[in-house]
């Protein structure tokens, strides 16, 4: 795809190109269900953690997922499994979708040694190595470069990997967001930007901290190709998302792409939520991913009952999922050196 | 052995490393086609070429990044501040993701990479120009930090720096590059130095000065003016910083029982404050004295001459510095 097209193409919503269409009708089902499988886990397993960290037993800072599942799930959906993805403190969904085990998403939160990053990270900071999980990162925009980095060291070795860089419309007023997407194009690195508008940045709504409204816009003073759409329907998410990721394998081209969504909770678990009205919020639910799937699925042929089935099953991963969490020992102290540096202590 | 310049002695670590794997890059601004803003990296572009000499726009926050992220997946990036003044630019890069991958991925990630260039004065190059990093650095756990005032040392530490699996902040100084020191053949096998011991260049009785990078040779200055004057001094040239080699110091305090640390950075919170805590810690009943820091003062750099080297430590500054903790006047 040449740039000057990509760059034009930043429409609403357009039919999916044909070979990102699983063949045939049952497998179409069973690949949305799988889609629809991974959101609902993240769903329930965020019920769950509000609900632990009410009880105390998760701590710090916990920012959730609720409402966006569909842009990760979709978005991951397009990735091969060797792809590289990195994010934000709003990582849960994105370490779910990667297929990082809900038990080791949920002992971290817990900050357990049984967690992903060994009780070290921490909500913010779910990493995993073998998943090519490269982390959820605490500075707004900080990890941005880092995506870069990861991409600039596949194109350098060949490995044709992509990486997957996801950060909210907030990151896009730092520093390092434009650094890393102007070396990104001109250096031509395989990375997808995804900035998951969902509107607020804490508490201030977008107008107020950008003079434009389009954020896919940015993209257009470094030539970058962009794209920009509604995540409501999770298998469009996919479709876009795979446009990008293609461009980044087969010409190792970045894209920007701006993925509108809205998340249902707060900012965080101590964000009173002043800044928006219930009527507001109830009208974005009206758009939830979740239903939308589960409205495709049975219009696809699935029955209640199989989606019955499939969400108890889930209640069971979810449930495990806490147990293992709370039966799991901490992280002693001895942990700490070894963890800092590679070898000996530098004091 | 034969004599080079310390830039020189740069460019041979660099290049023997990238030579050895290819997963050692350099990358930073000028580095490339322009041979670098000091002439480090002088050739290396022509014998490596773009892939894995790389010219990077100014962005030291992106370009920092860049490095972290490909070290986090097997690369060996050496990045190249023009001046260390800059890295604070990338600061965020440096001590929020490469310090911190480690821990907060539970020991999953490493993070090899090398931050190297030129710190604290040159000549007359004014405030913003002239800044010590090393207190800034040398604070932060997860990083190491080394700053070697001779070529020979320069030559083994980078090449173990690009080694170590570690961040590791590499300070060097304008105005060392060009002085000339002995440097192993490298036909004689590979020369490396490693990270967390400090040398004593200068053996002595009555005093002990510590220092690095270019104070030590200032140092070295004042030990040959107290010979003058019969006064014994021993030089600790530390080289490395974090980890800070105690086991040297405190044998040179148990046999001088006194001792200055001289630096070029800031006193407040400096290294040389943190040496100072080691020593009363581990080495209190072998001093006769209080220990004294000579550092940069604590003002910053002003431009005029006179002023500048007002600033900077100074061979009467440390001559006098030993003869207090000497008691003689
Ligand atoms: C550099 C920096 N400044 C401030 C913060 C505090 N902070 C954390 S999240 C946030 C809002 C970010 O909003 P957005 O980028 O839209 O992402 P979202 O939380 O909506 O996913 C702020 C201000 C921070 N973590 N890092």
């Amino acid at each position: 795809m040449t740039r000057k097209k990509a760059v034009a193409e930043a429409t609403p919503s357009r039919p999916a190109p044909p070979h990102a269409e699983p063949e045939g009708e049952s497998e179409a089902a069973a690949h949305l269900l799988e889609l629809y499988r991974q959101m609902q886990t993240i769903r329930r397993i965020e019920e769950e953690c509000a609900r632990s960290y009410a009880q105390g037993k998760i701590g710090g800072f916990l920012h959730l997922y609720i409402g966006q599942e569909s842009v990760g799930v979709g978005a991951l959906a397009a990735l091969r499994p060797d792809d590289y993805v990195i994010g934000t403190y709003r990582d849960h969904g994105l370490a779910i979708a990667k297929g990082m085990p809900p038990r080791a998403v949920m002992a971290e939160l817990y900050g357990k040694v049984t967690g992903c990053s060994r009780g070290l990270g921490g909500s913010m900071h779910l990493f995993d190595v073998a998943h090519g999980m490269l982390g959820g990162y605490g500075i707004v925009g900080g990890h941005i470069p880092l995506a870069a980095g990861t991409a600039f060291a596949s194109k350098y070795r060949g490995d044709g990997r992509v990486t997957l860089c996801f950060f909210g419309e907030g990151s896009v007023s730092i520093g390092s967001f434009h650094e890393a997407l102007s070396l990104a194009a001109l250096w031509k690195l395989p990375c997808v930007f995804i900035c998951e508008n969902n509107e607020y940045s804490m508490g201030t709504p977008l107008q107020r901290t950008m003079s434009v409204e389009d954020v896919s816009q940015k993209a257009l003073a470094y030539g970058m190709a962009r794209d920009r759409f509604f995540a409501r329907d999770v298998l469009e998410v996919e479709h876009r998302i795979r446009e990008a990721v293609d461009r980044a394998r087969e010409t190792s081209e970045p894209t920007l792409v701006e993925v509108r969504t809205y998340r249902f909770r707060g900012h965080s678990m101590s964000d009173p939520g002043k800044y928006r009205t219930s009527e507001e919020i109830e009208a974005q639910k009206k758009h939830d991913p979740l239903n939308r799937a589960r409205d495709q699925l049975k219009t696809m042929g699935k029955s209640e009952d199989e989606l019955a089935k499939l969400d108890a099953a889930i209640e069971e991963v979810v449930r495990d999922a806490i147990e293992h969490a709370e039966t799991s020992p901490e992280p002693g102290p001895e942990i700490l050196e070894e963890t800092t540096y590679s070898g000996p202590f530098a004091r | 052995m034969r004599e080079i310049r310390f830039r020189e002695a740069l460019r041979e670590a660099i290049a023997e490393e990238m030579e050895r794997d290819d997963a050692v890059f350099l990358m930073g601004e000028e580095v490339g086609r322009y041979q670098g803003a000091y002439k480090v990296t002088e050739g290396l572009f022509e014998r490596f070429g773009e892939r894995r000499v790389i010219d990077a726009p100014i962005a030291e926050n992106g370009f920092a990044g860049i490095g972290i992220g490909a070290a986090m997946v097997g690369l060996r990036p050496i990045i190249e501040f023009m001046t260390f003044n800059f890295s604070a630019v990338a600061f965020d890069q440096i001590i929020s993701n490469a310090a911190k991958v480690r821990q907060m991925s539970g020991g999953q990630f490493t993070c090899p990479i090398v931050f190297r260039g030129p710190n604290g004065s040159a000549r007359q190059v004014g405030s913003q120009h002239s800044q010590s990093f090393e207190s800034f650095y040398a604070h932060v756990p997860g990083l190491k930090v080394v700053a070697p005032a001779f070529a020979s040392d320069a030559k083994g530490l980078l090449k173990a720096a690009i080694r170590d699996d570690n961040p590791v902040c590499f300070l060097e100084s304008e105005t060392l590059y060009g002085i000339k020191g002995d440097v192993p053949d490298p036909a004689s096998g590979d020369h490396l130095v490693e990270i967390g011991k400090a040398h004593v260049p200068h053996a002595g009785t009555d005093v002990t000065i510590v220092s690095w990078s270019r104070i030590t040779h200032v140092a070295l200055q004042a030990i040959a003016e107290l010979a003058k004057e019969g006064i014994s001094a021993e030089l600790v040239d530390l080289r490395s910083l974090r980890p800070l080699d105690e086991e040297t110091i405190v044998n040179s305090v148990r046999k001088t029982h006194r001792v200055v640390v001289a630096h070029e950075g800031w006193p407040y919170g400096g290294v040389g404050a943190e040496i100072v805590d080691r020593i009363q810690r581990l080495a209190f009943d072998d001093l006769d004295a209080p220990v004294l820091r000579i550092s940069g003062m604590d003002v910053p750099m002003p431009y005029n001459a006179k002023l500048e080297q007002h600033c900077l430590p100074q061979v009467p500054a440390i001559v006098e510095a030993c003869k207090r903790v000497l008691y003689v006047h």
